[in-house]
């Protein structure tokens, strides 16, 4: 077993690990964090997609040992439990649908934005390849993360 | 009928409530995403029970084998194992087999022999999921390899190995033969037609592959005897009987939980091995027990769909009048035969083939067959199999268009049925309710510049340079029933809802349906809204959880609109009724003398005179004396049973551009026009329509559930089985009209399955279109870079095999 030390959400999180344990199952299991969901196993699909040091990752492929001493964000972390500008958008625009892709969709776009705060439909497109849904077809989840860049900007000046 | 050509609704535009929602129709954001934004959804492996156990399933590395042995000594042996079970447990309880949707039945565990590559052989329960997996690794099986049938096409052989020798006298793999329409008719047409045109076609297998995968919490109460059950499922009354049935526990002591569902697509809709295992482990070790699904046990074990070998002809004059169609079909049904879909219809609606043309005659032959793979069929958002109908019609007119050399837009043009003729009778029995097909075709084609589009093809063509332009029309049949046509296992397709209406005038809806991201607490709002002038925020909708919401089938085959939603208005309107006469008494009028405006009964010819339904709900549950017959309080339940199917339709037109040096397809636009009746939320419906262009796309060009001769399932993992991405998707361009269901109390028709329906023939008649230069007349899908290339070499693949 492996001690770990994560700020999770804010807060420093401690525990015992086993040197396999994913972060996803660490975060969900152990600290209880479950909006964070578990799509493929596999880092194909990005549902588990969280911040760890300001940079999106998958935590299916991430072992909590990786993260040990790192400051990690889930979507119930973002903008501190409130609404941050990309949460609004993805409200606005009619982002999402079953809800089960939409935590990794919506840190994956925070992470393109902290990049690329006023990227193209294509450079969404790229930024996003990584995340898959089933339902919304991305026409709106493109249009939510053009509106979130907007709202950013525009707060920022 | 009444024709509005809209972007949005067929109904004026509504009041404003107090949170600035529509007080009935239009666009709403929904009340759902409040949660799923910051994380807290709650899907079923978010459950967590205290005890709580974790399970794990081993599953065949075979497609076809002879289980010799199995022992599980080192895995109970592990410390934190607490039951390991096979199919000889089971078959001590008789729960080894289960009944499956199909009048067939289904392994539990494997008993005898193992039927498909990932079939269920033996279940572990531990007290984590790592111990759970690692305790599979410690059970030894012996198997004595069996020729696995992985080619429909030769399963049916006389020297095939018969796959289901556990039913008695079975000496071949032959399931059923069902056909639909007049074949001497549709003979003596073909006979006198000038010009036949032929062509084989495969919809290949694919899978639904929602973003959740499937699993279950099991909670069997030791003392009390009540099954609790939270698991993936898009119809909790039909598991709660199914439970009841298989399990032989009672069913009032069964409660089922469908909790936020991450989408569904028809994955969710049978009852999986794994379900009933997690209900054995909790009896077994007394404690609650979770089994969820990893992606590869998603995509290799639970219901695939399609896997329809189609072989259609097309007979016509020789000026482009389409008189027959006919088509004979292999379908593929796996190992057990486990399709979902009302009893009657062992091909589902796939004889509403003749689509949305105005034919002489028609006929279908279907055979369906056993062989070494995951048992399904009738899953992904394809309307009980209208989407292999809308496939084979929409290539079969692409092709004479081919044949005959004439525009496929103009072909379509003149063969549509005409808006007069509807109620329309098809030759193969089914009444399409209402419709205006030209108008929804031409509106598609100003949107796309369809004109322009040509010329700019013949200008690349010139340069060598491949673009493609592809058209599909298509007319879906959703909202099953009626049940006395209609039924899944002797269950009525009918659908129960309630509505309470509290003193303060607030409401709860309870529907027996269960939305996977449809947004039923926004759209059910909004029809009590509607009905009933009470702001849909003031409505909570309530579903998913079998104790607490009235009997009904459940979500898929876009039937929850037509259905439960049509439940909605009506019991709504049973309450406006009830209303009606309580403020009759409070007026001390006749109910006759009153009418109703939003929200409110008032005299007729003095509207000062009148209360609202929020004060008809006080008075209703307080001291008021109410005439004879009324029991008070404001509240009224119902079972809807459609009288038709409904008939969404709508035409749509793909624009491709394929790289002659690869194969290469970039979809460029994507032009859909959808009529499917009033809009309860355009927002939604958009939304529903986006999602089903992505999943056509999908199928048209990357996804394939694929089997080389051993049996090896070729698309077991997202590494495998490819789903489209943001890249790969364009910006949909959507249109609509409108053309109200004469029968479904609000006009509407269902949209949730149409583009799925629909879209894959216009992606793939787009390829085929950029192709014709090379002589393509057609390739099956999908049209992988590999499978255009080939197909530009004049010898496309067979994409249900392994390449060799």
């Amino acid at each position: 077993m492996h001690r770990i030390s994560v700020t999770v959400n804010g807060t420093t999180r401690e525990g015992e690990v086993e040197a396999r344990t994913l972060l996803v199952h660490w975060l969900r299991d152990s600290l209880g964090l479950a909006g964070t969901p578990i799509g493929c196993d596999t880092s194909n699909c990005g549902a588990c997609t969280v911040l760890m040091d300001g940079r999106s990752v998958k935590s299916c492929s991430v072992l909590a040992v990786q993260a040990d001493g790192s400051e990690v964000t889930t979507i119930q972390g973002l903008a501190n439990g409130e609404w941050h500008p990309v949460q609004k958008a993805f409200k606005e625009c009619h982002a999402l649908q079953c809800g089960y892709c939409t935590p990794g969709m919506i840190t994956a776009a925070v992470d393109l934005l902290g990049e690329n705060p006023d990227p193209t439909e294509e450079e969404i497109r790229h930024g996003l390849e990584g995340n898959l849904c089933r339902c919304t077809g991305y026409h709106n989840i493109v249009k939510a993360v053009e509106l979130a860049a907007g709202e950013m900007r525009e707060a920022a000046k | 009928m009444t024709v509005t050509d809209t972007e949005n609704t067929g109904s004026t535009e509504p009041q404003l409530s107090p949170a600035g929602n529509p007080m009935g129709f239009g666009r709403m954001l929904r009340k759902e995403d409040v949660r799923f934004l910051r994380g807290h959804g709650h899907y079923v492996d978010d459950v967590q029970l205290p005890g709580m156990l974790y399970s794990a399933i081993l599953r065949s590395p075979y497609a076809h084998a002879r289980i010799v042995s199995i022992d599980t000594s080192a895995a109970e042996a592990h410390p934190k194992v607490r039951a390991v079970i096979t199919g000889a447990t089971l078959e001590g309880l008789n729960l080894a087999w289960m009944p499956t949707l199909s009048h067939d039945v289904q392994a539990v565990l494997a008993t005898d022999k193992v039927r498909f590559q990932g079939q269920e052989v033996a279940f572990v329960v531990a007290d984590d999921r790592y111990a759970a997996r690692d305790a599979l690794e410690l059970i030894d099986v012996e198997y004595e390899p069996l020729p696995p049938v992985m080619d429909a096409t030769k399963a049916l052989d006389p020297d095939a190995a018969v796959i289901r020798t556990d039913i008695e006298g079975k000496s071949d793999n032959h399931i059923f033969d069902w056909e639909a329409g007049d074949a001497a008719a549709c003979d003596e047409a073909f006979a006198g037609a000038e010009v036949v045109v032929e062509q084989d076609m495969l919809y290949p297998r694919v899978h639904p592959a929602p973003i959740e995968t499937c699993g279950t919490v099991a909670s069997m109460d030791p003392i009390t005897g009540k099954l609790t059950v939270w698991s993936t499922n898009q119809a909790p009354h039909a598991h709660r009987t199914l439970y009841a049935i298989v399990a032989g526990i009672p069913e009032h002591k069964i409660q089922i939980i469908s909790p936020d569902i991450g989408g569904g697509f028809g994955n969710k809709v049978g009852i999986y091995p794994g379900y009933v295992l997690a209900v054995v482990g909790s009896i077994v070790t007394g404690k609650p027990v979770k089994w969820v699904e990893d992606r590869s046990e998603n995509l290799m074990a639970t219901a695939f769909a399609r896997d329809y070998h189609m072989k259609g002809r097309i007979a016509a004059t020789k000026d482009g009048k389409i008189l027959a169609v006919q088509v004979d079909v292999l379908a593929d049904h796996g190992a057990f035969n486990g399709t979902a879909q009302p009893t009657k219809f062992p091909a589902g609606f796939f004889h509403i083939f003749t689509g949305s043309y105005d034919l002489q005659a028609a006929h279908c032959k279907v055979t369906g067959v056993y062989t070494n793979k995951a048992p399904g069929g009738v899953a992904y958002a394809c309307s009980f199999r209208i989407t292999e109908a809308v496939y084979l019609v929409e290539r079969m007119v692409d092709v004479l268009a081919y044949e005959l050399g004439v525009d496929a837009g103009e072909l379509r043009m003149k063969n549509l049925l005409r808006p007069e003729q509807f109620p329309y009778t098809s030759k193969t029995g089914w009444e399409y309710d209402s419709g205006d097909y030209p108008r929804a075709l031409r509106k598609a084609m100003e949107i796309a510049g369809y004109d322009e589009l040509r010329k700019e093809q013949a200008e690349k063509r010139e340069r060598g340079e491949l673009m493609g332009i592809g058209i599909s029309f298509f007319t879906e049949g959703v909202g099953a029933g009626p049940r006395k046509h209609m039924d899944i296992l002797g269950l009525g397709m009918a659908d129960g809802s309630e509505l309470r209406v509290h003193p303060t005038g607030k409401a709860q809806l309870r529907v027996s349906c269960q939305t996977q991201g449809q947004g039923h607490e926004t759209t059910f709002a909004q029809i009590v809204a509607h009905e009933l002038g009470i702001p849909p925020e003031d409505v909570e909708v309530i579903h998913g959880d079998t104790d607490n919401t009235p009997f009904g089938l459940g979500t898929y085959g876009s039937r929850s609109t037509p259905v439960s939603g049509a439940a909605a208005a009506v019991v709504s309107r049973r309450v406006r009724d009830k209303a009606r006469i309580v403020a009759a008494a409070a007026l001390e009028c006749s109910p006759d003398d009153l009418e109703w405006t939003q929200g409110r009964w008032s005299v007729k010819g003095d509207p000062e005179q009148g209360r609202t339904i929020q004060e008809i709900a006080m008075l209703s549950h307080g001291s008021l004396e109410l005439p004879e017959g009324v029991e008070g309080h404001l509240d009224a339940s119902v079972v809807y049973n459609p009288p038709n199917l409904t008939y969404p339709f709508g035409a749509y037109i793909c624009v491709v551009d394929v790289d002659a040096d690869t194969g290469k397809v970039h979809v460029r636009r994507f032009i859909a026009v959808d009529d499917c009746g009033n809009r309860i939320n355009p927002m939604i419906v958009e939304g529903q329509i986006h999602g089903g262009l992505a999943e056509g796309v999908g199928m048209a060009l990357m996804q394939a559930i694929a089997f080389d001769e051993d049996g090896n399932c070729l698309g077991g993992s997202f590494l495998d089985y490819l789903l489209p991405t943001a890249l790969e998707c364009p910006s949909w361009e959507t249109g609509a009209t409108v053309t109200p269901s004469p029968h479904h109390p609000l006009g509407a028709k269902g949209v949730g399955e149409s583009a799925t329906v629909g879209s894959p023939p216009a992606v793939v008649n787009a390829v085929i279109d950029a192709l014709k230069p090379y002589g393509v007349r057609h390739a099956d899908m999908p049209l992988t870079p590999c499978q255009v290339w080939l197909a530009m070499q004049g010898r496309p693949a067979r994409t249900d095999l392994a390449l060799t």
